[in-house]
């Protein structure tokens, strides 16, 4: 037990090594470390009720001043107070459907992978299908479809992330399950499920890390993106896509209405790329090129 | 080789069924009643039943499937909750807009992204590569709708080159075009980069340069020739992302394409424009990626070879 403990440590050890070489995956922790801390602490720099949702006429569209660094709004709200709140919306709903995603299309491909032909096929067709349609498209079907609410965005994201994560673990799946030690643990007479669990999953994490690094990113560009076009989450509540949509009618008078929100955005996305890149090929060596 | 691209061709039915399916069944069950939607706010029980057969609303799920997927094929979409004018006319005159949105993306895209892409490999840790890296970091990560509107307050706005919004001139296609194709600049210069940079330490990269010739044409003919397979794949893939990246521009720009019209109906609650929306947009996303399989045989003699030999 100890044995098996200390070998995953010194696995964990040599991927931070090799993930701490590299300066543009550090940057990315960096920046995305920041932002969490920011979300977390959000309340304690920023007052939600006076300096998120609280109006005021006599401050609307300040530009950026000591006071307010990043400027205040259409209605008076102080824009970088909305902006750090609006990390505590995003960085979470985006968690929470690549989890669902992550476990839904997991099982999925496990499934497909371990289990018949027949089964095999009629997942992948199925999955196929969602592929086809582009997953922003997707998303916007399902919401229209559910009606416009948080819930319904969340699960709608998660659906159309569901099937590369189903292919991923499918075609990991494929390759490992002929290898010996499978074989070995078949002989002494291990079930399917413990095999799939304890001996398949843990030797495609890789893949899936990545990939669910990389999804999040996109799980907030989907957000942020149905909540523009007034399908995700609406105003007053300070998500960075509607900022910016409700910012659009002012923001050719007071361009800083749009840029930072929009800004946040990005260095977020941003910083989950980086690290999803660092991290493919810390886990992976073999594909670094 | 005719074998190959006909069987592709088949396989796109069962894709496309699904597709139309998904899509016709999650608007199916969309929230509000269509007929109360046709009918306004005054209307007697007879009108309203009279309404809902005719609409074929008293048909069982499936039937209505399968009525619709046949008046579909024959470019009857059925009609506009709003308008009651036929979908396949609102379709037919916004679709040209969105094609010609994304056609003029790739292309600047792709004639500007290849060059950049090659020039980086070529000079490796310059500083044009140091630049084009890092500005297609920036461009993968950037909100598209954001950079609209920031191209707009700047171009638009202050500089008044261009205007920003609506199709009246050619003028008017600079703006959304730039901003529609940053994503997949940034993707195709990253690819082609890459791509370059594996060929160009081949051995027959030496030889070209060993037999004497010309640097642009070992870069040109024997380099990039050889690169182009997964230059064209990520080509074609961002081509189809567009698509579903111009949902998000053209609301941007009020540019009259699919994409705003879908945003628009959905709002409104048209439930047979939207359908025919996603439908459109999705098939085209699925055509392309057909053809971008069938282009690979052609640049790359070795798979061309593979189907020609191969049985079915």
């Amino acid at each position: 037990m100890t044995n098996e403990k200390n070998r995953k440590k010194s696995q964990v050890a040599a991927i931070w090594r090799r993930l701490r070489k590299n300066k543009m995956a550090v940057l990315g922790l960096v920046i995305l470390s920041l932002i969490i801390l920011l979300a977390v602490f959000a309340d304690l720099l920023f007052d939600y009720e006076t300096l998120v949702i609280q109006q005021s006429a006599a401050l609307r569209l300040k530009p950026p001043s000591a006071e307010h660094w990043l400027g205040t709004d259409e209605v008076g709200r102080d824009i970088l107070a909305r902006i750090v709140h609006g990390a505590r919306i995003s960085l979470p709903v985006a968690f929470v459907t690549i989890a669902a995603a992550t476990v839904i299309g997991g099982l999925l491909g496990a499934i497909s992978g371990y289990g018949s032909r027949q089964l095999d096929n009629i997942i992948m067709r199925i999955m196929d299908v969602f592929l086809a349609i582009p997953s922003i498209l997707l998303s916007i079907a399902l919401v229209a479809a559910l009606g416009t609410s948080m819930t319904n965005m969340i699960l709608a994201i998660s659906i159309s992330n569901i099937p590369p994560f189903a292919r991923i673990v499918r075609s990991a799946v494929m390759t490992i399950k002929n290898e010996e030690y499978i074989e070995a643990a078949r002989a002494i007479g291990a079930s399917d499920a413990r095999i799939i669990v304890k001996h398949i999953l843990p030797n495609c994490m890789a893949p899936i890390i990545v990939q669910a690094t990389l999804s999040i990113a996109g799980s907030i560009l989907a957000i942020a993106s149905l909540s523009f076009i007034g399908l995700g989450i609406s105003p007053p509540t300070p998500e960075w896509g509607s900022m910016l949509s409700t910012g659009r009618q002012f923001f050719r008078a007071a361009w800083w209405v749009c840029a930072f929100p929009g800004f946040a955005i990005m260095l977020t996305i941003l910083s989950l790329n980086l690290l999803g890149d660092g991290l493919r090929d810390a886990l992976d060596p073999k594909l670094k090129t | 080789m005719y074998k190959f691209v006909l069987k592709r061709l088949v396989m796109l039915i069962p894709v496309l069924l699904g597709v139309s399916f998904i899509v016709f069944s999650i608007l199916s069950f969309t929230p509000g009643d269509p007929v109360e939607m046709r009918l306004g706010d005054n209307y007697s029980e007879e009108a309203y039943q009279a309404m809902k057969e005719e609409m074929g609303l008293n048909d069982p799920f499936l039937l209505r499937y399968v009525k619709y997927i046949g008046n579909a094929v024959r470019g009857d979409f059925g009609n506009s909750y709003r308008t009651s004018q036929p979908v396949l006319n609102e379709l037919a005159a916004r679709l040209p807009n969105t094609i010609l949105l994304s056609a003029a993306a790739m292309l600047f895209a792709v004639l500007l992204g290849i060059p950049l892409g090659v020039i980086s490999a070529t000079h490796q840790y310059s500083a044009v590569d140091n630049i084009s890296m890092i500005g297609a970091l920036f461009g993968v990560s950037m909100p598209n709708f954001w950079l609209g509107l920031m191209l707009i307050v700047i171009f638009a706005a202050g500089l008044r080159w261009f205007p920003s919004s609506g199709f009246e001139d050619w003028a008017s296609i600079v703006l959304p075009a730039v901003t529609l194709s940053v994503n997949s600049l940034a993707m195709i210069t990253r690819m082609t980069r890459s791509s370059m940079l594996e060929t160009i330490r081949q051995d027959y990269i030496r030889t070209a340069r060993a037999k004497g010739l010309k640097e642009g044409v070992i870069v040109i003919k024997h380099a990039l020739r050889n690169a182009m397979i997964p230059i064209v794949t990520t080509v074609g893939l961002q081509f189809g992302f567009s698509l579903g990246g111009a949902v998000l521009v053209e609301t941007v720009f009020a540019w009259p394409g699919i994409g705003r019209l879908l945003v628009e109906c959905i709002k409104l609650k048209d439930t047979p424009v939207v359908v025919a929306c996603v439908l459109v947009l999705a098939t085209m996303f699925t055509v392309i990626n057909l053809c971008i399989d069938i282009l690979y045989a052609f640049l790359d003699p070795r798979i061309r070879a593979q189907y020609k030999t191969a049985k079915g």
